[in-house]
């Protein structure tokens, strides 16, 4: 390191200094809120620990539970594999129709595109209370619409089957932050090769599939990454609506890390659970990221 | 009577197709905001049932068939939401935390973009790398660790967990205005130089000023960020006084949910913040997002 540094000219030195200089309060951050706790995590998850008494060593054992004996861990896995499973593909595909829509090239449509983002610019806990009105079984706006064509509309957030496609439907609410992302991306298609297409009297159809999709692929690919690590991160609405219920429907990992962690004061087994998610959302990136090759489509 | 297209004369054939496709134009824009209105008023139903909910009296929350505007609008319950729950103290505490934050990024990811974007220095695209990682770490990984430390360090139930980590620079702020910074020529670094200007000088008289879009973007994010955050102030904080508007609502949800005429309001109440900065800065919230979607 030391040569490394001999090899360099007064002025480079200079401009190396300023530069760690400049870097330094990144670098201290690095070490304290990132550095520091994800290695702490790592050594806390092969610990018992209550924070009253020293964490004790147990090796594996926090895992080999989580792998082998917790229905907790089971619940929490499915519901959360299950709410991805429904609102990923639902948003990306819901959120690229409506950017079609909002790309159209008529007047006011930027006073649309205001209305649809709000719901993606809204706290999460505000969404939540308002949502557990809107959905009220008895006075509720979806179920009072339904009692006019004659439906007895379902117990929503109380219904052990209507849980978690409930909290799906909030969730895909918030689909105009997706949107606004593909918006960006559809116009930043050259309007050349959509006039080349049409001379070539290629048909809307074709121009959406041959042009459109191909082109809008990387925008894709950073929305669907960003969507998957959000969707695995759902806490919030099982905090605030279901606390996890009805029977664990929508019993959330991270709400059950959560739980865990700062209820239970289990501290080594949260840890456990912690990095069990970190190594889900992780490996679920790589494998998008493998696979983009395949689909992803970059013009240079 | 039937006209024959032929026997008609090139100008009048033309002039009737351009009508025709006048015509289609017209119904096709009318199809589409028929479309966007409908699609506009389902999304819009929640905070519309929000709104009107809040207006209506105790006994008309029940009544069925419910009443969409309510005919005899109260509006007297905002008083008396802000009355009975510590609406206004909360929402102080967010505005103190949002506050707080903002400085800390303003401080700090200029500075640290600066030393990324304009000087060279041994390992610098390795920690450029690592800092580009930490945006895909998820916090919650972080939480148990942090927590003991400011445990032990007496920190719990104060505002420093939620305020400290902003003053040391966000990973996506930091690569937001690294790449900005990037796009301003260095003709103007040189220029300032010759006139006798140190590497601070640059940054502050020459750079910051010509970076207002992405420091927006920076100033606006994190307000959203702040305001909007949940799980490290329910974690992070203890004393009901403390509590930030999101904790706050949350909180009053389990205790008091019947008053749903006032919690309604008061939820309405806690958003406007947010409406208010999304209406004013969303042209630079949209355009920041925008770039980190296409360039990633």
């Amino acid at each position: 390191m030391l040569s490394l540094w001999r090899k360099l000219s007064p002025q480079e030195r200079r401009d190396a200094k300023t530069g760690y200089l400049a870097l330094s309060p990144w670098m201290v951050g690095f070490v304290v809120f990132y550095a520091f706790p994800i290695i702490a995590t790592i050594y806390f998850s092969f610990n018992e620990w209550t924070l009253a008494e020293p964490p004790i060593w147990v090796g594996l054992d926090n895992y080999a539970r989580m792998f082998t004996r917790d229905p907790l861990f089971v619940s929490s896995l499915r519901a959360t594999t299950l709410f991805v499973i429904i609102s990923l593909p639902t948003k990306l595909v819901l959120g690229l129709m409506l950017a079609l829509l909002l790309n159209l090239k008529i007047p006011g449509m930027n006073a649309f595109r205001t209305i649809f983002f709000i719901p993606a610019v809204i706290s999460g806990v505000a969404v939540s209370l308002m949502w557990i009105w809107f959905l009220n079984p008895d006075t509720g706006v979806v179920n009072t619409l339904l009692s006019y064509f004659g439906i007895r509309g379902p117990l929503w957030f109380w219904d052990l089957h209507w849980a978690l496609p409930s909290v799906a439907i909030m969730s895909i609410w918030k689909v105009g932050g997706a949107a606004i992302i593909y918006l960006a991306g559809l116009q930043n298609i050259p309007a050349h090769l959509y006039e080349a297409a049409e001379i070539d009297g290629a048909s809307k159809w074709s121009r959406f599939w041959r042009i459109t999709l191909p082109l809008l692929t990387p925008t894709l690919f950073f929305q669907l990454i960003i969507e998957l690590i959000d969707a695995f991160k759902i806490f919030t609405e099982a905090y605030v609506i279901t606390h996890g219920g009805p029977l664990k429907a929508t019993y959330f990992f991270l709400y059950y890390f959560y739980e865990e962690a700062f209820r239970n004061a289990n501290m080594g087994y949260a840890s456990a659970l912690a990095l069990f998610l970190l190594a889900v959302i992780l490996s679920a990136t790589v494998f998008v990221v493998r696979t983009s090759k395949g689909w992803v489509y970059y013009e240079n | 009577m039937r006209i024959d297209p032929a026997r008609l004369s090139a100008s009048e054939q033309l002039r009737r197709s351009a009508r025709q496709r006048r015509a289609r134009k017209l119904v096709g824009h009318a199809i589409i905001y028929a479309v966007m209105i409908a699609l506009a008023c389902v999304f819009m139903l929640p905070i519309f049932w929000m709104a009107s909910t809040s207006l209506k009296l105790p006994r008309e929350l029940m009544a069925w068939p419910p009443e969409w505007i309510p005919s005899n609008p109260q509006w007297g319950n905002y008083a008396e939401a802000f009355g009975k729950y510590p609406l206004a103290r909360y929402m102080l505490n967010s505005a103190i935390l949002v506050v707080a934050n903002i400085v800390g990024a303003l401080l700090s990811v200029p500075v640290i973009a600066y030393g990324f974007a304009r000087f060279n220095f041994p390992f610098k695209n390795v920690l450029f790398i690592l800092m580009l990682s930490m945006m895909m770490v998820p916090g919650h990984i972080k939480l148990i660790p942090l927590y003991v430390l400011y445990l032990r360090l007496g920190l719990i139930d104060t505002y420093w967990p939620l305020i400290l980590p902003a003053y040391f620079g966000s990973p996506f702020f930091i690569f937001l205005m690294t790449q900005f910074m990037r796009t301003i020529p260095r003709e103007l670094d040189d220029a300032a130089r010759i006139d006798g200007a140190g590497p601070w000088g640059i940054l502050y008289r020459i750079i910051i000023p010509l970076c207002r879009p992405a420091l927006t973007v920076v100033v606006v994010f994190t307000f959203l960020w702040t305001w909007n955050d949940f799980l490290e102030p329910i974690i992070f904080l203890r004393d009901y006084d403390s509590f930030p508007i999101s904790v706050g609502l949350a909180f009053f949800q389990g205790r008091y949910s019947i008053e749903w005429h006032l919690f309604m309001g008061a939820t309405l109440v806690s958003i406007i913040p947010i409406l208010v900065v999304y209406f004013f800065a969303q042209k630079h919230l949209i355009g920041g997002l925008a770039s980190i979607g296409i360039k990633g």
